[in-house]
């Protein structure tokens, strides 16, 4: 079912003030519903080649995956959707490239990437992530970051040792634990949610979360979010503002209306029927 | 040079340990890596775990308790210059090398596969020692698969037709409800059991209306939808 009209998207990414490369990768298709992020890292430009194959990968198997499957289908042995498992498969298949990449060319070795993947259909998502590149979502004011890091100092907020403030300020914040191209096997985190109209989603990389803080990125959304473009230009001014020491990427999502592939009715075909 | 610890009693040095393993113990027991034979110290009185330059403090359940610069702790960041005591013995945490501040440490960098199974497995060994009977937050796993570890759960229904009906939460995402009416969502992460409003007024737990954010879920909460009251159970 082509999405075109129903999910309006904006996407940047900026090089910030100190580094000479953007690492960065994105890339967006609003007609097959799919938003891609990945923050690539290495030695030399290996980052960006990282980066730029895991874009290239995730959106290439996701659009040709998408013509013969309906992601809305249940798989019934795993309990997710074929759009899940779509994105898991096109996440590991990114994983076996660039690690054989960097295998291949000496001056590609050890590099890896981040990535986040966004793959709207039937009025739900599958979200594939692997690194710290992060989800957030706004819905009614409410502001709510979807996706948790893959990184040491999560781990140690998990376990009780560090506050989030005190993360925020670690000197280890950015050691992530999982990122594509490092191993012949990853652990891709996949998950789905369900979606609504007026609902406002916000990709991004580390480069932004790590100079502006949540309630500001809320802020900037909740005030701009008639126009997508200047408050994804905003958030970057904002990083680059508070010492743009990184690269920034923001991929915006607005979703305008119900894209459920059934009838009305039948979205909720899979409500358990205590309640009538 | 490597952080240390430097163990004094009644202000004289005893012994300097350099902060050189990923785990160091310290206990009444002899086979703790820091050894303090005194009766005002548990068997396994504490831990310190070190992670490239940084090392965390946590209390095993010691009966007189560890305290940070007087203050009683049971997990703790160590900046240089605390002193830890433990019963009557005082260690002082030195660790000179302030993290480098050149624009490289800003990086996101990965930890090789070795070290990240290193590092989470001190970090998970730590919580496998010190929890008790206090339900654990289901925690996000660096090591093996989060997934396959969360434990099923299930939602019984406390009142109306259908009264003593279960339905276990298995898939990545239920909805439960009345379309038209009320509609929820529970979502299944790694992270635990979420649940968020879809449609309509926003469902209660345990007597309290959610936010249009993802609530979580614990053992034994009470969800009213619909009109009907159902209980959250985790599975065992």
């Amino acid at each position: 079912m082509n999405l075109r009209g129903k999910l309006e998207m904006t996407a940047m990414s900026d090089v910030g003030l100190t580094r000479t490369h953007n690492e960065d990768s994105i890339g967006n298709d609003t007609d097959i519903g799919l938003a891609v992020l990945a923050d690539g890292m290495g030695g030399y430009r290996a980052g960006e080649i990282a980066s730029a194959i895991a874009i290239n990968m995730v959106m290439e198997r996701l659009r040709k995956a998408f013509e013969r499957v309906c992601p809305g289908e249940l798989d019934a042995s795993t309990g997710y959707t074929r759009g899940t498992m779509m994105v898991q498969e096109a996440m590991n298949k990114a994983n076996t490239v660039i690690f054989q990449s960097a295998q291949d060319q000496p001056q590609c070795h050890g590099m890896g990437t981040t990535v986040l993947t966004v793959f709207f259909y039937d009025d739900r998502m599958s979200v594939g992530h692997v690194g710290d590149s992060r989800l957030y979502r706004l819905r009614n004011d409410a502001f709510e970051q979807l996706t948790v890091d893959h990184s040491l100092v999560q781990e140690l907020v998990d376990k009780g040792f560090y506050s989030p403030e005190e993360a925020r300020r670690s000197a280890q914040r950015n050691l992530v634990t999982r990122a594509l191209g490092i191993g012949p096997e990853v652990q891709t985190e996949v998950f789905e949610e369900t979606v609504l109209p007026e609902d406002l989603f916000l990709l991004c990389s580390d480069g932004l979360t790590d100079l502006v803080e949540d309630s500001e990125i809320h802020l900037t959304l909740s005030k701009y979010s008639a126009n997508l473009e200047q408050a994804a230009q905003q958030l970057i001014q904002l990083a680059n503002q508070n010492g743009g020491t990184d690269n920034i990427s923001v991929i915006l999502v607005r979703v305008l209306t119900s894209f459920t592939q059934k009838m009305p009715a039948n979205w909720y075909s899979r409500v358990v029927d205590w309640f009538g | 040079m490597t952080a240390k610890l430097v163990l004094s009693l009644n202000g004289a040095v005893l012994r300097e340990f350099p902060l050189t393993q990923e785990r160091i113990t310290v206990g009444r027991k002899p086979d703790n890596d820091i050894h303090i034979d005194n009766l005002a110290v548990s068997g396994q009185h504490a831990l310190i775990i070190t992670i490239l330059n940084d090392s965390f403090l946590e209390d095993l359940g010691s009966t007189n308790g560890t305290f940070v610069n007087g203050k009683l702790i049971k997990k703790h960041a160590l900046q240089n210059g605390d002193v830890i005591a433990i019963g009557k013995h005082e260690l002082k945490y030195v660790n000179q090398n302030a993290t480098a501040a050149d624009g490289d440490f800003e990086k996101t960098m990965i930890i090789r596969p070795g070290m990240a199974n290193t590092t989470a497995a001190a970090i998970q060994k730590t919580t496998e020692k010190a929890e008790k009977a206090a339900a654990a937050t289901p925690g996000h796993n660096g090591a093996g698969t989060p997934e396959e570890q969360l434990p099923l759960a299930k939602v019984q229904v406390l009142s109306g037709p259908a009264v003593g009906k279960e339905l276990v939460v298995k898939k990545p995402l239920t909805t439960l409800g009345r379309p038209g009416v009320q509609v929820a969502v529970i979502t299944r992460r790694p992270q635990g059991y979420f649940i968020t409003p879809v449609e309509g007024q926003h469902p209660m737990i345990n007597g309290e209306a959610i936010a249009d954010k993802a609530h979580r879920l614990d053992d034994n909460d009470v969800i009213e939808l619909a009109g009907v009251k159902m209980e959250f159970l985790m599975m065992p």
